[in-house]
């Protein structure tokens, strides 16, 4: 009775205050947007390549336009070598005989140039291939950037509204002398906390559906392995994040402290966990460490079920990592918490 | 014989670090009785009042609330017993219904929500968010959320401290009807006609003990004579003791660039006073008097305001 009224409350309080419902369900949406948009996969950028003036020189340029891959002007001498110092060229082509290339070799953008360049040139100029090879180019779902992107939203969300909905809410209810208040009536202390875990579970139920619902209509996200798989996991997730918000709670008497906690908590996983790019950029020294981290496990586990549809043998070292975090979270902050 | 009161307390102390708070004080509270603890800021009220409210420890005393103890019977008090802290904020966006409701939720046994709103007058804000409530009705609705439980024994600090008069007014009417109820109330206050409009009994405390004990009127009565004549002069001095024991005065006291004299008779000791300064050849600056109150009854016991 009391704890369905305290998590009534939570959720009143929670919906009461459009700053958290922005930062919850909006946010994660216009990021989803914002870097689907930013990385969507485009087809290949045509390299720059400036023609320089002289007999030839038309020809040469009609060669180039002929390629799709080469976007190609004919300028100046003078005009040719500032395109290329301030990289709006890639290449210079003097006509010859013999054609010339004028390029930085150790700009991989000019040595693209180069082959591409030149290849068009010789072809034009009647080359034919001895050997025949056919493409097959691969941009299907599940390998694209925004793919790898919503797993590591879902997971910074179920972090950031853990640590947040539950750390903030505790201590901002100690601060205002509330949380004495409470437990000066016949209150049972473990519903009072528990409602925060409920809370988090009602939230959980909402947020998967609408951030993995958009990025299914908007980007034709999937999920590859099991749903079923991939709601215990945010579900472990989320108690792990929760627990945390807690241990941070326990003893923090105003918010701004808090919040300090909280940010030290979150940063360096926001850093390296993964999000947005793949933690295996970092060096292999770090790597136990990342690897270790209740985010990256969450994470990995999420891109598992979602890209590669992993089962549950191959997210059983994260979720352990999730299960053991959860429950020594959770000891550390009941033995550790504060209540007056 | 503790099953008759609903407060019993001996020898109570309790430290914080070096800080003294409360430093060996006894209490006892009949059922049904509204209690007042009396004193200036920082005499130890609110420690006091804490530790009979199971929020904090004891540094050593025994405590006794409606014949049990914190230690073994947190339970059942918690059930029994209604608080107001003296700074509780509720949460902003919920409405009195809901916050009431909420409490209601942790007792057993209690009354219904809607009896309790109607006991505070908070009808009309029975859907207002408490951020839109006024001092007065915050208030109000602190005391509402120590009555959802239907407690035998409320605890109230400072329940009027810092609102209007109005509004001190209004609470008095429920703190009133409470009484009537039968209910027993501790209420701690540093507002004098507070305590001597709603205690059947006080207290005075300060520096953690109590100093006087007493319904209001004995303490006046006993302490304080039953008016206070204050005056002044114009430069001279006067010889004070000779002031001092003019006929029906008890004593004399320096107040506020002039005296106050605690008398039993003002009629026969202002012609005395009067005749007293002319001999003198004082000039009078300004003369009143007034009843005596529980601010005289502290003045004289302390020397000091009880607002310093």
């Amino acid at each position: 009775m009391s704890l369905l009224e305290l998590t009534l409350t939570r959720l009143r309080l929670f919906f009461r205050e459009p700053s958290a419902v922005f930062w919850t369900f909006i946010f994660p949406i216009l990021l989803t947007v914002a870097l689907g948009v930013a990385f969507r996969n485009r087809p290949p950028e045509p390299v720059s390549a400036a023609v320089e003036e002289g007999p030839g020189a038309p020809e040469l340029a009609a060669a180039l336009r002929r390629d799709s891959r080469i976007r190609s002007q004919v300028v100046s001498h003078e005009k040719a070598r500032t395109e290329l110092r301030a990289s709006r060229a890639a290449l210079v082509v003097s006509p010859g005989p013999p054609v010339s290339y004028t390029f930085d070799p150790t700009r991989p953008e000019s040595r693209l140039a180069r082959a591409l360049v030149d290849d068009a040139l010789q072809r034009a100029a009647g080359r034919v291939d001895p050997l025949r090879v056919v493409e097959r180019r691969v941009t299907e779902p599940g390998s694209r950037y925004v793919d790898f992107l919503v797993p590591g939203l879902i997971g910074l969300n179920i972090m950031s509204s853990g640590m947040w909905g539950v750390a903030f809410v505790i201590v901002e209810t100690r601060q205002k002398k509330l949380l004495k208040r409470l437990i000066a009536t016949p209150m049972r202390k473990g519903e009072f906390l528990l409602s925060f875990v409920f809370l988090r579970m009602l939230f959980l139920a909402l947020e998967l559906p609408v951030l993995l619902g958009f990025a299914r209509i908007a980007f034709e996200v999937g999920v590859r392995g099991s749903l079923a798989l991939l709601v215990a996991l945010s579900l472990l997730g989320a108690l792990a994040f929760a627990g945390l918000g807690l241990l941070v709670a326990a003893r923090s008497t105003n918010t701004q402290t808090a919040s300090g906690l909280i940010n030290l908590v979150m940063m360096p996983m926001f850093l390296l966990s993964g999000v947005f790019f793949s933690a295996t950029n970092f060096p292999e020294v770090m790597q136990p460490l990342i690897r270790a981290l209740p985010l990256t496990a969450l994470i990995d586990a999420l891109r598992g079920i979602m890209n590669e549809g992993a089962g549950l043998a191959a997210v059983a070292r994260p979720a352990l990592i999730l299960a053991l975090v959860a429950i020594a979270s959770f000891a550390l902050a009941l033995r550790a918490f504060r209540w007056s | 014989m503790s099953e008759s009161l609903a407060i019993r307390c001996r020898g109570l102390v309790k430290h914080y670090e070096a800080v003294v708070a409360v430093d060996g004080l006894d209490l006892e509270v009949g059922r049904g009785e509204c209690f007042g603890l009396l004193g200036p800021n920082g005499a130890g009220k609110t420690s006091t009042l804490e530790v009979l409210e199971g929020l904090i420890e004891p540094t050593s005393g025994e405590v006794e609330v409606l014949g049990l103890t914190w230690s073994a019977d947190e339970r059942t008090l918690r059930e029994r017993l209604g608080i107001t802290l003296q700074e509780t904020r509720l949460p902003e966006k919920l409405t009195v219904l809901e916050i009431l409701r909420l409490f209601r939720s942790f007792y057993l046994r209690g009354r219904n929500v809607d009896e309790v709103i109607a006991l505070v007058s908070l009808e009309e804000k029975r859907s207002a968010w408490y951020e839109k409530l006024s001092g007065g009705q915050k208030q109000r609705l602190a005391v509402a959320c120590a009555l959802v439980g239907d407690p035998e024994l409320l605890f109230l600090d400072e329940p009027t401290t810092g609102l209007d008069p109005q509004s001190r007014r209004q609470l008095w009417d429920v703190v009133l009807g409470l009484k009537a109820e039968g209910k027993t109330v501790l209420l701690t206050t540093h507002y004098m006609d507070e305590a001597e409009r709603l205690c059947d009994r006080v207290a005075i405390v300060d520096r953690g003990r109590v100093i006087a004990l007493g319904t209001p009127r004995e303490l006046i009565a006993r302490l304080a004579g039953h008016a206070v004549v204050e005056f002044a002069v114009d430069g001279a001095l006067l010889d004070e003791n000779a002031l001092g024991s003019l006929p029906g005065a008890r004593a004399l006291r320096r107040s506020a660039g002039g005296y106050a004299l605690t008398v039993d008779r003002v009629h026969v000791t202002v012609p005395a006073l009067l005749a007293h300064l002319e001999a003198s050849r004082a000039p009078l600056e300004r003369l009143s008097t007034h009843s005596a109150t529980l601010e005289d009854v502290f003045v004289t016991l302390t020397g000091r305001q009880l607002r310093d």
